[in-house]
């Protein structure tokens, strides 16, 4: 944690993340209008930063409802979707990476051979297919984000088991007889945490961004679930009238993503200080 | 070099099998009656089992899966349902333009990147190194779609000679044309549609070179043969372009084959934003008609580019460094 603090990338990443965080949790609170209430008469409107009344700071919508306000709650779309579909795909990556790397031989070339399959599909194609296939839907999109996700935790995980299980304390827990679980599990994973969670923190960054291209074309969170994505759909109808409903969503796509990949960067400097030096 | 091509073709078969067993199963689970959706309600049983036949829809699944496979292998991917075209002509047809735009969008990160990722290697920890990082890590971090929008929003609707969508003439034919018969015209007309699609798709790709060429250079510095180069009292500019750009550069080579690769299939949201009549909005607009022929032979026709394009930035990596063919 001190070395977070330390490392400035690090730091503005994990700040960053905290406020979406709290914008997230608390967004009930914090929301300056009723994101879900419509009033045609203030459709379109323009933002607002100052003046007498400015009562929709980023403007409105095509329903006249307010921008800001829906910014806010769709921030808990993403961060959800993100999280879950990172955090299936972390354990079932690092499950299927460990076991191919622990067990060797066959079990490991049928997993990785099974993860190049996945990965010679372009991922965001693989991700619309599967979508398309279970239905459009929050839930669907992160079990596609998941899936296309799997491959490279199960690569990172892989290569670190490899070379860690040949260290000598995993050497000497196996002459003592402990279990195959048990040195998998508590020896040689944990020592593996640290380039997991950078690999981790820096998928999280490209699952919202999976979610943002679905939620866009569709086939993400439904309404009236708010989700980024859709409103720069949305805003893409509008761009004449309304130029503000495509820029301000977006820009909350990249302040997330951005957070989540400064906290990546900084976490990797903070593991790996070889690279930080070069 | 022969035996190491060979063996590598070779492992690409099962490969591609995989790939198609994928393919064909995605479609095969969704859920909705492609038949029904032709016909609709009121379609007559007789109609319906007329259908079936024509698709194959009646026999079991590995029947299907076998005869699929055996016309795809022959390049024949089936009828599409909306269009009525065969597949693979409407598949081939939209190729060039999506490959000129994945071509086009490349060139411009590389024609970007690797300057600034020198120039931030060279400067290191100043300014300027400061803000090239800032730049690349706002370009990982921005949607291609988002960027498209922004561009759409606050340039085309606003430069008169900068369309909005679709595609112009051919960039490549607009610079035979050039060259052949000093006519511009086609070539102009080539870049004004390519301009903002390229450069909503070029920038992560941007991003991601200037990143890795820093990166890269700055560990190749740090080699003895650097130092020995510098001891030898060569000039700095001669060390870095000569002895270090060089061999950092083989990285920056595989990325910018494997991101060729992905952005023949990835650009499918940007290639919608801009009506760009590329392959991967076929895939797209098929998958939202519910047109299973199109998007099997479309998923499997890009992976399958996808795969060979991955294979020849294996293959040029063992030319470029001879060290990977004997492994």
């Amino acid at each position: 944690m001190k070395q977070i603090v330390k490392n400035r990338s690090a730091l503005v990443g994990l700040i960053v993340i905290a406020l979406l965080l709290f914008f997230a949790i608390f967004a009930d609170f914090l929301v300056p209008n009723d994101p879900y209430h419509m009033d045609i008469w203030v459709s379109y409107e323009a933002p607002e930063w100052f003046g007498e009344d400015s009562q929709y700071i980023l403007g409105t919508d095509d329903m006249g409802r307010c921008v800001l306000s829906r910014i806010i709650v769709g921030s808990r779309i993403s961060l959800l979707v993100g999280a879950v579909a990172t955090g299936s795909s972390l354990i079932i990556g690092v499950f299927l990476g460990a076991i191919g790397a622990y067990a060797g031989g066959k079990t490991d070339a049928v997993i990785m051979r099974f993860m190049d399959l996945i990965l010679s599909i372009p991922s965001i194609l693989l991700a619309i297919a599967i979508v398309a296939t279970l239905g459009p839907g929050m839930v669907n999109a992160m079990i596609a984000i998941a899936i296309v996700r799997i491959p490279q935790m199960a690569r990172v995980t892989r290569s670190m088991v490899l070379s860690i299980k040949e260290e000598d304390y995993v050497q000497a827990g196996k002459a003592l007889g402990f279990s195959h679980g048990r040195l998998l599990f508590k020896h040689i994973l944990m020592n593996c945490f640290a380039p997991i969670m950078v690999v981790a923190t820096l998928g999280m960054g490209t699952a919202i961004v999976v979610e943002a291209g679905l939620s866009f074309l569709g086939l993400g969170a439904q309404p009236p679930l708010i989700s980024w994505g859709r409103m720069l759909a949305m805003g893409r109808e509008a761009i004449r009238a309304a130029p503000h409903m495509t820029l301000y969503p977006g820009i909350a796509i990249v302040i997330t993503v951005l957070g989540f990949n400064l906290l990546g960067d900084g976490l990797r400097d903070i593991f790996d200080p070889q690279l930080k030096q070069r | 070099m022969f035996k190491y091509i060979i063996r590598r073709i070779l492992q690409l078969i099962p490969v591609i099998i995989g790939i198609s067993i994928v393919v064909f199963m995605i479609v095969h689970l969704a859920p909705g009656d492609p038949i029904l959706m032709m016909l609709g309600e009121d379609a007559t049983p007789e109609d319906y089992a007329r259908l079936q036949r024509i698709y194959g829809f009646d026999r079991p699944v590995h029947e299907q899966y076998l005869r699929w496979a055996g016309n795809a292998l022959q390049g024949d991917l089936g009828v599409s349902i909306r269009q009525g075209a065969p597949v693979s002509y409407l598949i081939v047809s939209r190729l060039p333009a999506t490959i000129e735009l994945a071509f086009i969008s490349v060139l411009l990160g590389v024609i970007l990147g690797i300057p600034l990722g020198v120039i931030a290697a060279i400067k290191r920890e100043t300014p300027i190194d400061f803000f090239s990082m800032v730049v690349a890590l706002l370009g990982v971090s921005m949607p291609g779609f988002w960027i498209a929008l922004v561009l759409l929003t606050y340039i085309a609707l606003h430069v008169g000679w900068i369309p909005m969508f679709g595609r112009g003439g051919s960039v490549f034919y607009g610079l035979w044309q050039l060259i052949t018969t000093f006519d511009g015209t086609e070539l102009y007309d080539g870049l004004r549609y390519i301009m903002l699609p390229a450069v909503s798709i070029g920038t992560a790709m941007m991003a991601i070179i200037t990143r890795l060429t820093r990166s890269s250079l700055l560990e190749v510095m740090g080699k003895d043969y650097i130092r020995t180069a510098r001891a030898k009292g060569l000039g700095e500019r001669v060390v870095v372009f000569k002895h270090g750009l060089r061999n950092a550069l083989l990285p920056v080579v595989t990325i910018v084959g494997i991101q060729f690769g992905a952005m023949l299939g990835g650009a499918v949201i940007t290639e919608t934003v801009f009506a760009w009549p590329g392959a991967g909005r076929l895939i797209v607009n098929a998958i939202q008609q519910r047109d299973f022929p199109i998007v099997q032979g479309g998923v499997l026709m890009m992976a399958l580019i996808f795969t060979i394009v991955n294979l020849l930035v294996d293959l040029s990596y063992a030319i470029l460094n001879p060290r990977i063919r004997y492994d």
